[in-house]
């Protein structure tokens, strides 16, 4: 089974992304910001990750940027999922190391259409 | 909640729709009469269905009849969709050699998304000859929104892969606009596939996705007839994921070269 991380503040968002995800079958773990999920990502890798760019502690862009400096077993698919729709704001992560951007709000199908798009769905 | 339906009103948009395009509603499909003219009862301040149709009876060629027809097509589109069919098309369109420029027909484009994937595609190889690409519709509305590729940012997300989406549009308030070059790259014409003039000359790959399946049999095979006179010998059909020529047309026959696609049956014309 597929494996994806949810990372994001809002609960609400956490539990739209994993009632899509595991209808996609998915096996979804989730984490609340970026320090809880690199500490994730240390302990398992997942296939995917789907992450907010605004959060406490540590943001999304933050966590990409130590996620892609970090030496893991296989390389995560990263797929942005926020609601910082400008330009600027996706080439930056593109940049940054993200595979994939999606912008909120989100539907089933646009999430499994990005999770096509990585080779995930 | 919906309100009951007037079965005589719905009839009437029915048949308008297959009348203008071809295309029949199934009765099970007569729900989405109702859902889909709501905004058009809105917008014209006609209170049912009843009072719509009594206005187009007045005027079976006027605005408000297009709208209602449009309102009734099913525009559901997306870029890229189906991916591996851009794969094989691609694939295709290789094989040509560089002495004449390629042809495609987008047949029942809709809001536009298949032609400027297409377009996409090719623009991005550069060591190919960019192909000619025609994109019909019977929608003169969908046509409208295809030309100045605006798309909402549920619709440009479907599909296409946000690198692709970074080189070829660009944000304007919230929604997403193609750049022109993109646009250039297509041809838009208005054209009903059953009735009207056929596009001149042969093209090497035609598309006609998910379109033949709202006619009946004996329309499907006429239009498959129509779209075999303008493909050329070694050119390929492109049919949408749960369609097929076998048992509608002897016009065509699955691709020996590439799976999935349908080529001329010449053994059949030469018979016929």
């Amino acid at each position: 089974m597929k494996t994806c991380l949810v990372v994001d503040d809002s609960k609400v968002i956490r539990k739209v992304a994993r009632h899509i995800l595991e209808t996609l079958n998915f096996e979804v773990s989730e984490a609340a910001d970026g320090k809880e999920a690199l500490d994730s990502c240390m302990a398992s890798v997942p296939d995917v990750i789907l992450l907010d760019w605004n959060m406490p502690v540590m943001s999304g862009m933050d966590f990409l940027r130590a996620l892609r400096d970090t030496a893991l077993s296989s390389r995560p698919k990263v797929v942005f999922c926020t609601t910082e729709n400008g330009m600027a704001y996706i080439r930056a992560a593109i940049e940054a190391g993200a595979d994939e951007y999606v912008m909120k709000p989100f539907d089933r199908e646009t999430l499994e259409s990005k999770l096509q798009i990585v080779g995930l769905a | 909640m919906l309100t009951p339906r007037p079965a005589g009103a719905v009839a009437e948009f029915i048949a308008l729709l297959e009348m203008r395009t071809g295309q029949q509603m199934g009765a099970n499909r007569n729900w989405r009469v109702e859902t889909a003219l709501k905004p058009v009862m809105r917008d014209t301040g006609h209170e049912t269905l009843e009072k719509l149709a009594a206005a187009i009876r007045a005027d079976r060629s006027g605005p408000l009849a297009d709208r209602v027809v449009d309102e009734l097509l099913n525009q559901e589109s997306s870029f890229f969709r189906d991916a591996a069919v851009f794969d094989i098309v691609e694939q295709a369109v290789s094989a040509i050699p560089d002495t004449r420029r390629p042809r495609i027909w987008s047949a029942g484009c809709s809001t536009g998304q298949e032609p400027l994937s297409l377009a996409m595609l090719f623009a991005e190889k550069l060591d190919h000859q960019m192909p000619e690409i025609l994109a019909t519709d019977v929608s003169e509305s969908a046509l409208n929104k295809a030309r100045a590729g605006h798309y909402t940012q549920f619709e440009i997300q479907r599909g296409l892969p946000i690198r692709r989406m970074m080189q070829w549009f660009d944000s304007s308030d919230g929604d997403w606009i193609a750049n022109p070059g993109l646009t250039r790259m297509v041809s838009f014409r208005r054209m009903n596939l059953v009735a009207d003039s056929l596009p001149i000359g042969r093209f090497d790959v035609i598309l006609c996705r998910n379109v033949l399946l709202y006619f009946s049999l004996d329309i499907r095979r006429a239009v498959l007839g129509r779209l075999a006179q303008v493909l050329r010998p070694d050119g390929v059909l492109v049919l949408g994921a749960g369609e097929t020529v076998i048992g509608q047309t002897d016009a065509f026959r699955p691709s020996q070269r590439y799976r999935g696609l349908y080529e001329p049956n010449w053994a059949a014309a030469a018979a016929a």
